[in-house]
């Protein structure tokens, strides 16, 4: 028995659903934004990005076989020639989902699906974080405050100005201690 | 078919309804502009989610 797909029907039958999504597909390649109500988001993701990976293969075969998806040839153009490249380092993830809230007059939860054009980004281990907290903690030379002290990283990961306002704090503790 | 035997009283229907309560919205603060926004959702004061523009903000 074959597997369902995953995430809500679309439109009035499947027909109208592969339309529904072969349109939004064109209109995401052509314009590199859309936005849409989260299902029909969530449902183009998986489509979107099997047809990138078919871009990225570049060869006449897959141009046709995303042909039978997107009918435009100019999009499909656009997508082997433009988009396709700048995903070559990117193995996956190529579309990104943002949740925008509810839409005026039906209170559908809408959503802004969109072609990924950061470059990217270096893989950083979590191990580095722990290795760092030991360097730090014999400065703190309090052992209670270990679990203080593998939160701190964090904080300054993840905002900078944040990091300044809490160093004072932590040294006032310190003088407390 | 199945009818109701005797009339609810006012006072039955007015506590079972007592019931309907709307829930509070869940609320966080934008880490960019600080106003109010619902968790996982891009602001909607300054259209940012994880400090990426991604709406121009609505007023």
């Amino acid at each position: 028995m074959p597997k369902p797909t995953k995430g809500p029907r679309l439109g009035g039958g499947p027909a109208h659903e592969k339309l529904i999504l072969a349109n939004l597909a064109t209109e995401l390649f052509e314009h590199g934004r859309v936005r849409t109500t989260e299902a029909k988001a969530k449902r183009l993701r998986p489509l979107a990005e099997r047809l990138i990976t078919k871009a990225k293969k570049g060869d006449i075969h897959n141009r046709r076989q995303v042909l039978t998806v997107v009918r435009d040839k100019g999009v499909v153009h656009h997508l082997f020639t433009e988009i396709a490249p700048t995903f070559s380092e990117r193995p996956g993830g190529y579309t990104r989902i943002t949740k925008i809230g509810p839409r005026k007059g039906d209170n559908a939860p809408m959503a802004i699906i969109e072609l990924v054009t950061e470059p990217m980004r270096p893989v950083t281990v979590s191990r580095t974080t722990p290795a760092a907290a030991p360097a730090e903690a014999p400065k703190a030379a309090e052992t209670a405050e270990a679990a203080e002290a593998a939160e701190e990283p964090k904080d300054a990961v993840a905002d900078e100005p944040q990091d300044a306002a809490e160093e004072p704090k932590d040294e006032a503790k310190k003088d407390e201690a | 078919m199945a009818v109701p035997k005797r009339k609810k009283s006012r006072s039955n229907t007015r506590a079972r309804r007592a019931q309907w309560k709307a829930a509070p919205v869940a609320l966080v603060a934008c880490p960019q502009c600080r106003a109010p926004r619902r968790p996982h959702v891009a602001c909607p004061n300054c259209g940012t989610y994880n400090r990426r523009q991604v709406i121009e903000p609505s007023a």
